[in-house]
């Protein structure tokens, strides 16, 4: 049962990823993407993520996909032109980059192969995650929120300027 | 096994009831209208109008399903299906009521219940947006597009207030699982006052939520993307049929999930007094606490005249979501001290 979830939302959420590079038309790629998410959140039930599962579509389906949507929309983007042909230095960056990740994701998976999570832990239910968050992990949280006030800070100073 | 069919059979019971009551719950909002206008409202099918669900039914299945001329008829079709499914999910967490004991076995009466049953719901509400964005988008249409841009405009910055004022009764309860939060609302203060988080201390955020949730559920006074002065019926405008059908159902399923959570997040759900021993009376004080709710919405909607767009986007951001944030530091801070 567990097996056959897991290989239904795997081979869901590659077909979809898939989708989402190769569609022409933006709204079709956003869309697939809503499907890689759907896929991922099955995959973090099965793994007994719940929290991370939840929190997920919340921020990427609920919020962040809805803007992409929105901006597709309101700028009524067409199926998008060969527009990266023009810059072939960017394509031969991919291939680095790939390979990078490739080596990262192995080597991620060696290690939990060494020593996997004992099932049946708690660690995805939202108690635990907030009490690393605010204890182990608290320095990179802290971190990550200044960034995100940052980021904030920018849309608002680059929307005025725009505005004058 | 047992527990598959058991949850199976609570699952369609439920649904049976719910999809029911949803179908009244047209007939009864256009009966109420017709009261406080000096009305009768619908009453030639069946006695006192009781049959014209069943009417309306009807002729949504045999109108004919007109489709627009549009470059994605496998969106217009999907996005009616988008908008139906998350507003029926919502009810497999609610809690109705405790639990009973039938032909000697415990059944609780909800469906199931999730250590993140509150994230869970807001997760289905920001997928509700979809429907009526991809219908709008999807139907190729101005009217629609634009009613469908409101949408997700408007639900974008009500979910915001949504989710922080429903924060200050995590804070208070300890939970995010619906039923605990119930839980937490047993019981009165000096025997008279019951504990529920509208008296003590979350009455602004109850204030704040139900605001927002009018907003999520574009009903009046919120209920721009479908205003039909200026948009002709926005994102539904090219909808016709069983594909409408699914819109009408979808918003009254919403409008009935999000009573439900205001019930059971600041009314105390099944709470109140001999429900600790009739279970079944706590779903009867779940319902009731539900209806009043419910009244409320359609009263509103033969009150208030509709906001214009710019005036709801500043009462959502410049009133509302710093008085939500407000609401958290002053939980926050009697969490503290109580």
């Amino acid at each position: 049962m567990e097996r056959a979830l897991f290989l239904i939302f795997a081979l869901t959420a590659i077909v979809a990823a898939f989708n989402v590079v190769l569609r022409r038309h933006p709204l079709q790629s956003a869309l697939a993407l809503l499907v890689v998410l759907g896929a991922l959140t099955g995959l973090y039930i099965l793994l007994g993520a719940y929290f991370l599962a939840v929190i997920q579509v919340v921020i990427y389906a609920g919020a962040i996909l809805v803007l992409f949507l929105f901006v597709i929309m309101l700028l009524n983007l067409r199926a998008e032109e060969a527009r990266l042909e023009r810059r072939p230095l960017l394509r031969w960056l991919a291939i680095p980059f790939a390979a990078l990740l490739g080596v990262e994701i192995i080597s991620l998976v060696r290690l939990f192969e060494e020593n996997p999570i004992p099932s049946g832990t708690s660690v995805g239910v939202t108690e635990s995650i907030g009490r690393e968050l605010f204890t182990t992990y608290l320095l990179p949280f802290e971190l990550t929120s200044i960034l995100i006030l940052i980021a904030l800070l920018g849309a608002v100073v680059l929307a005025r300027r725009e505005g004058r | 096994m047992g527990l598959i069919v058991e949850a199976a059979i609570k699952i369609v019971i439920v649904f049976g009831i719910v999809l029911t009551f949803l179908a009244y719950l047209a007939l009864f909002e256009r009966k109420i209208l017709g009261w406080i206008q000096l009305r009768y409202g619908p009453n030639r099918v069946g006695p006192w109008g009781l049959l014209q669900p069943l009417a309306d039914l009807l002729k949504f299945l045999f109108k004919e399903d007109v489709r627009p001329n549009t470059p994605n008829p496998v969106l217009f079709t999907v996005a009616p299906i988008l908008a139906l499914v998350p507003a029926l999910m919502t009810y497999a967490v609610i809690p109705f009521g405790d639990r009973i004991v039938l032909f000697g076995r415990e059944i609780t009466l909800y469906i199931t219940s999730v250590n993140v049953g509150l994230l869970y719901l807001f997760a289905l509400s920001g997928l509700g947006v979809y429907g009526i964005v991809l219908a709008g988008w999807a139907s190729n249409s101005k009217y629609s597009l634009l009613g469908g841009l409101r949408s997700a405009a408007q639900m974008i910055s009500y979910e915001l207030t949504l989710t922080l004022s429903v924060v200050g009764v995590l804070i208070q309860a300890g939970s995010l699982d619906l039923v605990e939060i119930v839980r937490a609302q047993s019981g009165t203060y000096w025997g008279i006052i019951p504990r529920w988080h509208v008296f003590w201390y979350q009455p602004l955020g109850f204030l704040l939520f139900f605001i927002a949730a009018i907003a999520e559920t574009n009903r009046v006074p919120f209920d721009l993307p479908e205003a039909e002065t200026e948009l002709v019926a926005g994102y539904h405008t090219e909808y016709s049929a069983t594909k409408f059908a699914m819109f009408y159902v979808a918003e009254y399923a919403n409008i009935l999930a999000v009573s439900a959570l205001a019930t059971t997040l600041f009314l105390g759900g099944w709470n109140g007094p001999g429900a600790a021993r009739a279970p079944l009376l706590g779903v009867v004080y779940f319902a009731a606490k539900t209806a009043v709710f419910l009244f409320i919405y359609i009263w509103l909607r033969a009150t208030l005249p509709r906001f214009r767009y710019d005036q709801l986007m500043r009462f959502g951001w410049k009133v509302l979501v710093p008085l939500a944030f407000a609401n958290v530091v002053f939980s926050s801070a009697m969490a503290l001290v109580v």
